[in-house]
């Protein structure tokens, strides 16, 4: 009979309207400012330099290797070395800039660091009024403490911390065996909580 | 007391009347109704807006506006202050005259078919013998007011819906009036009063209202049909046709002009029901018995006007829209021939004895007529719901 | 051809295109109007554009125009390592990235003849059908608001979507661009109780087709909207290439998932959906019958999902380089075939890399099927095409 769909149809309409007022399956809205859904462990946004210790400057994980400037897919890092007076390269970026405009998020530059020096930020609300400056980050905002990223990532911290501990430990073995002949290395290595030798390139 | 209530509105302006000397008193009379009616409505339409966005939310299992003053009622005034500020802009091919004039053409008649419906007891604007053809007559002047606005654009989505307004309007007019002309061969009058007077009074607990017949209610679902076609209302909303004519016929209006066309709409829509209201719901009666002295008679013409806007929202929340030739289809081919069938109900109705033989008659021919017609287009064209093959 | 007319009142040009309309006999007898829709109409999914010619309101002529959103991708794929083109695809088609990503992992994966484990397998069948249910979900959604439905059954479709994007979210930490997959398996492991969490949107998910189907899908107004209109007949399908629900609802028995068993679909039962008539009602019925039959997918699957690894450990992030050759790798992405067609020189570049996106070659038979229709159909049967002006565009 003709009209027989429409009524039906107005049924569903009209359950889901007074649906909307008892079921909360049926008006899933979360009012932003005020609600906000908890972030989950794998959200990514844009990354972050994640540095041991207190001193931002100092415990930078980050080598200036450059690995994440080539690979990153949009060329949205920038990064210059830190070289002393004498030009001698200091394995620490001078000038670390990642840009967020460009920047799409795909996690990569994560992947592909040999030294678990950038990890994904779940920070979202960056919205800023200069496009060209505010969305510019420098090595200053970039770089996060390691508490912080166990506080927005806690397995996947918990595992790096696992695996750097098991590194450096190795690492300081292995420095102890050539302490032997070699006194004078292993202290200079072991300083500052960075990974005492920078790990060659392994595949993931 | 219940009866100074009933008479409130009516009593405050023979009181403010009486301030005038006597030669002014019928202008200062109407120009207390006129700018009643305009206050009323104004609201009735910010009140409108805010609901049907709210209702159209709920419906899609959303809050809707809710940040505006208390859980969004304010929305309206900050719609209407955004409006006034927005650039007017023209566009540069228009014909600037006709582009100007439009909004404003469509707001009038509108606002005249208004002065013609009882809204209470002794509360009509203007008590005309003529009435309904007034309102008919008034109310095919926003067909102009659309025509002017689409031609004078110069832009081709507004064109092509302004054609579509024009042969959708007029086409729906026929049956629009030809379902009303029932209400008027039993009532035998023209006069808006008279009609809801008819309807005056209760079988048991049922009022004699006009859509408690077998033909009424036949009269009543056309009417209601033509109506939301007649308003531009989803799913008859061809001419504004979102989704393919970008707004139709006043896609190039911005601003305040755009708030008249909008504005224009929902009084379209208001005057519309509220005739539906006098012709088949019994005006300002009320539903119940014990009812139509406790309340006043007015609060039941608002009651049965929220009740159609409510319709009007939650129709435009489910359905889709028809396409300009079924649409034109379904006007000629099925509510015309319904509309011509439910006068010859109603004529049988008159003369027949009353009781259950002309129930049953005017049943059998409208019931008859509805499922062929309905069967006839179903089946000129092949619709059905489809069995589906599948491979393993 | 084209006249302008001087408008009386302003004495100035109008912007008018007439055509003149010639009957067979070479008279004169009326104008063809010319509109211009898109490349931002509201239902034109995108940067469309058609320019169409009109005969009062039936189109005698479209020309569809693409390109706006136009980015390059190939070229830009072939300067940049394997895997940094994998992002780029999740932004092909925006609302399918799982299976954008898991076609182009298949090419890079043949090229270099990695081994995909058990568990990647599963889970790449997982996410792709997950991705289907939401992209058939959204394109009924999308073809009722073009037909005037005021957004209802879009926000129906939207409201689950939502669900499956928070499981995309804790899967891949990206709810759109998801990055997911990779050469010789997927990223990151399932986080725990995720598998719990998809079965229970998976148990859910039919509650909210039959209130879909409840909805609309017998109202008589969307019948008479659909049926009979944008007939595809199956042998223009075939030759135009067509693939995806739009092929199986002209009636033409062609899966990838079950004709070319990529992946681990052989293991599944499942049927596919078939159409008669090849009209606009076929489609989305096709589209709605085939999201039940994905839940069948996913049920199996997330009931036989097996531990193990989920990467060959013979794939590498960095320094990637296939030995030289080619390779195609394509799947039944919900739109249609979505194939990757690569070169590799040795280099870690690809030297050619195609898309073989389903959208694009979906549209071009759109002029085929609007003719004679009139404006209010050409809407609903490009809605029915199922664009993503993402992919079409490239």
């Amino acid at each position: 009979m003709l009209g027989e769909g429409i009524i039906k149809g107005m049924t569903e309409t009209a359950r889901n309207f007074f649906g909307s007022y008892i079921d909360s399956d049926r008006l899933v809205t979360v009012q932003y400012p005020e609600q906000r859904l908890p972030l989950k462990e794998n959200t990514r946004n844009f990354p972050f330099l994640v540095h041991d210790g207190d001193d931002p400057e100092k415990g930078l994980r980050c080598v200036a290797c450059k690995i994440c400037e080539k690979e990153c897919p949009p060329q949205c890092i920038f990064i210059v070395l830190e070289r002393d007076e004498k030009g001698k390269p200091q394995k620490h970026p001078k000038v670390f800039d990642l840009d967020i405009s460009v920047c799409m998020s795909c996690q990569i530059c994560v992947e592909v660091c040999p030294f678990d020096a950038i990890k994904m930020d779940t920070e979202f609300e960056l919205s800023h009024d200069d496009r060209f400056r505010g969305l510019l980050l420098d090595k200053k905002q970039l770089a996060k403490p390691n508490h912080y990223y166990h506080k927005i990532h806690p397995v996947e911290a918990a595992e790096v911390d696992e695996r750097l501990a098991a590194e450096k430990a190795k690492a300081e073995a292995k420095a102890k065996a050539a302490a032997a002949p070699k006194p004078a290395a292993g202290p200079a290595a072991a300083t500052a909580g960075k990974p005492a030798a920078p790990r060659q390139p392994v595949p993931a | 007391m219940q009866e100074i209530l009933d008479q409130l509105f009516v009593l405050l302006k023979a009181w403010l009347v009486g301030f005038f000397p006597l030669p002014w008193q019928p202008l200062v009379s109407i120009l207390i109704s006129v700018a009643a009616l305009i206050l009323v409505f104004a609201l009735l339409f910010a009140v409108a807006t805010i609901l049907e966005r709210k209702g159209l939310g709920r419906i899609q299992n959303r809050y809707g506006p809710n940040r505006v003053g208390p859980c969004g009622f304010f929305q309206p005034i900050a719609d209407g202050l955004k409006m006034l500020i927005k650039e007017d802009i023209v566009p540069s091919g228009a014909d600037r005259v006709v582009h100007f004039l439009a909004p404003i053409a469509l707001v009038a008649p509108v606002l005249l078919a208004f002065s013609v419906l009882p809204y209470g007891r002794n509360m009509a604007p203007i008590d005309l013998d003529a009435g309904i053809v007034v309102f008919f007559a008034v109310g095919a002047g926003t067909e102009l007011a659309v025509f002017m606005a689409g031609w004078s654009s110069r832009n081709k989505y507004s064109l092509l819906g302004a054609m579509r307004a024009i042969a959708q309007m007029i086409s729906y007019e026929v049956p629009l009036i030809l379902s009303s002309v029932t209400v008027i061969m039993i009532v035998g009058s023209l006069r808006p009063i008279q009609i809801v007077e008819a309807q005056a009074g209760y079988q048991g607990w049922l009022p004699a209202w006009h859509v408690f017949t077998p033909w009424g209610l036949a009269g009543f679902l056309l009417f209601a049909i033509a109506a939301t076609a007649e308003s531009n209302r989803s799913p008859f909303d061809m001419p504004e046709g979102e989704s393919e004519i970008v707004a139709g016929y006043f896609v190039e209006y911005s601003g305040f002009k755009f708030a008249l066309f909008f504005m224009g709409e929902y009084f379209g829509m208001f005057a519309i029901s509220g005739l539906a209201i006098t012709l088949f719901l019994g005006g300002w009666h009320a539903p119940l018995p014990f009812l139509e002295k406790s309340i006043p008679s007015y609060v039941w013409f608002f009651v049965k006007l929220f009740g159609f806007i409510a319709m009007f929202i939650w129709l435009r929340g489910t359905l889709p829209r028809l396409r300009v030739d079924q649409l034109m289809n379904f006007a000629w081919k099925f509510v015309l021939p319904m509309t011509l069938l439910n006068i010859l109900a109603a004529g049988l109705w008159r003369f027949l004895p009353a009781g259950a033989t002309r129930w049953l008659v005017c049943l059998v021919i409208l019931l008859g007529a509805f499922l062929a017609l309905g069967r006839s287009m179903v089946a000129r064209r092949k619709w059905s719901p489809r069995k589906y093959r599948f491979a393993e | 051809m084209n006249a302008t007319i001087e408008l009386e009142a302003t004495g100035k040009k109008s912007n008018f295109e007439i055509l003149p309309k010639v009957t067979p006999a070479g008279e004169i007898s009326g104008e063809f109007l010319e509109v211009s829709m898109g490349p931002h109409h509201p239902s034109t999914h995108g940067v469309f554009r058609m320019d169409v010619t009109l005969d009062g309101e039936r189109v005698v002529k479209l020309k569809p125009v693409f390109g706006y959103l136009h980015r390059n991708h190939e070229k830009i794929a072939e300067g940049t390592a394997y895997l940094a083109s994998m992002p780029y695809t999740d932004r092909l088609d925006y609302f399918c990235s799982m299976t954008n990503n898991w076609a182009y992992a298949l090419a890079v994966e043949k090229l270099a003849g990695l081994q995909v484990p058990e568990r990647a397998e599963y889970i790449r069948v997982i996410t792709a059908e997950l991705t289907r249910l939401q992209n058939h979900a959204c394109l009924c959604g999308f073809l009722l608001q073009d037909m005037g439905a005021l957004g209802t059954p879009l926000m129906y479709a939207f409201r689950e979507r939502e669900k499956i994007l928070d499981l995309f979210e804790a899967l891949s930490g990206s709810r759109m661009m998801c990055n997911y997959m990779r050469f010789g398996g997927c990223r990151v492991d399932l986080s725990p109780g995720w598998i719990e969490e998809t079965k229970r949107v998976v148990e859910n998910f039919p509650r909210f087709l039959d209130e879909f189907e409840r909805l609309l899908s017998e109202n008589e107004i969307l019948i008479a909207r659909t049926q009979g209109v944008g007939v595809l007949p199956a042998p223009l399908a075939i030759n135009a290439s067509i693939t995806g629900p739009m092929l199986r609802a002209s009636g033409v028995n062609y899966d990838l998932r079950k004709a070319d068993k990529y992946g681990i679909y052989e293991r599944f039962q499942f049927r596919v959906p078939l159409g008669d008539h090849g009209d606009v009602y076929d489609r989305y019925m096709v589209r709605v019958l085939e999201m039940r039959e994905s839940l069948k997918i996913l049920q199996a699957a997330l009931r036989d999902i097996p531990p193990g690894p989920i990467s060959d450990p013979k794939a590498k992030v960095r320094n990637f380089r296939p030995k030289a050759g080619e390779a195609y790798g394509r799947i039944e992405a919900p739109k249609g075939e979505l194939g990757f067609y690569l070169i590799s020189d040795g280099s870690p570049n690809p030297y050619r890399y195609r898309v073989r996106p389903p959208s694009l070659i979906n549209l071009t038979i759109l002029e085929d099927m609007c003719l004679g229709h009139i404006i209010p159909d050409v809407v609903v049967i490009l809605g029915s095409v199922d664009i993503v002006l993402g992919e079409v565009d490239r």
